[in-house]
């Protein structure tokens, strides 16, 4: 451990000991952030996971009837018959606060409309059951997207808090309470050698009384 | 209300297109790294793209990793999951916890 390169004097300790204080005080509340972020997160992470690869699962079935549509059409086909899609998809996102690590919470907003946008003439029938498998699974990958940028978040903001409690436990409050200790034993041995100076000058002054 | 984009190839993400989305099919690297930028600058909440194209491009989806908007969310492709996705999750687990615990 470094001691930190300061004048021993009173000033300074109690400079420190404030200090010393704060840090301290700082540490546990970091602490108990960590903490509470470390449980919301792992009851986030296995939802995430499980989600996931339910989505996974559902998209590549959708996929899989699209690449039907790919083989029976040409791509020029697909191409114009979804040229011009009936609805439109956005999404509202607010911001909510956990812990100090702002998430996103995302909602749909969707304009009513035809989803089968082309005449049912020139295109497969695989194409529709491609495009209700999608509409089906959207809502769920609207959740995974705010779930997964969620756990990105705080799996950032937990590694960041966990290096300051680090920091402040391993190295600001041991090298603060060393100083002190420093300053102390200073402060001490100086009191002693004033008292040690006293009781000499007042032997020297009696010796010359007495002569 | 901010939009959502897709990004893969023609073969998977084509059929977002009915849903609404905006459907992007960059033919390479380069420009899945302009696509994904500008949608970023537009303002796009969420953007699928296919861990394929993802695979790419890692360093530009990185960056955007921890600000709050776009969403980049991985995707499988029509060829099947490559398990990036699930790997992104095991390594936010990592990171947060220091082991994977799942």
């Amino acid at each position: 451990m470094a001691r930190l390169n300061v004048n021993p004097t009173r000033m300074q300790l109690s400079i420190l000991r404030t200090r010393l204080r704060t840090a301290k005080r700082g540490h546990k509340l970091l602490k108990d952030k960590q903490d509470e972020l470390m449980r919301q997160f792992i009851d986030r992470i296995r939802a995430n996971k499980s989600l996931r690869l339910g989505v996974e699962a559902e998209l590549m079935e959708a996929f899989s009837d699209f690449r039907l549509v790919s083989a029976m059409m040409s791509p020029q086909m697909i191409e114009e018959a979804l040229a011009m899609p009936g609805t439109s998809l956005g999404v509202e996102i607010e911001v909510e606060n956990v812990m100090s690590v702002l998430i996103p919470k995302m909602q749909f907003v969707r304009t009513e409309g035809n989803l089968y946008p082309y005449g049912y003439g020139s295109t497969s029938a695989q194409l529709d059951e491609a495009i209700r498998k999608l509409e089906k699974v959207s809502e769920r990958l609207l959740e995974l997207a705010q779930m997964e940028k969620a756990t990105q978040l705080m799996a950032y903001e937990i590694e960041r808090t966990r290096r300051r409690v680090n920091a402040l436990e391993y190295r600001t409050i041991p090298d603060l309470e060393e100083t002190i200790r420093y300053i102390r034993m200073k402060l001490d041995e100086n009191e002693r050698a004033t008292i040690t100076r006293l009781m000499k000058v007042k032997d020297i002054i009696a010796k010359e009384e007495v002569s | 209300m901010r939009k959502v984009a897709v990004i893969g190839d023609a073969q998977s993400v084509l059929a977002f297109k009915a849903l609404g989305l905006a459907v992007y099919t960059p033919e390479n690297p380069n420009r899945t790294r302009n696509q994904l930028d500008a949608c970023a600058e537009e303002g796009v909440g969420i953007i699928f793209i296919t861990e394929e194209l993802a695979a790419q491009v890692p360093e530009t989806i990185e960056r955007y990793d921890y600000q709050l908007t776009p969403a980049i969310i991985l995707i499988p492709s029509a060829n099947g999951s490559l398990g990036h996705g699930l790997a992104k999750i095991d390594k936010n687990v990592e990171r947060a916890i220091g082991s994977n615990i799942l």
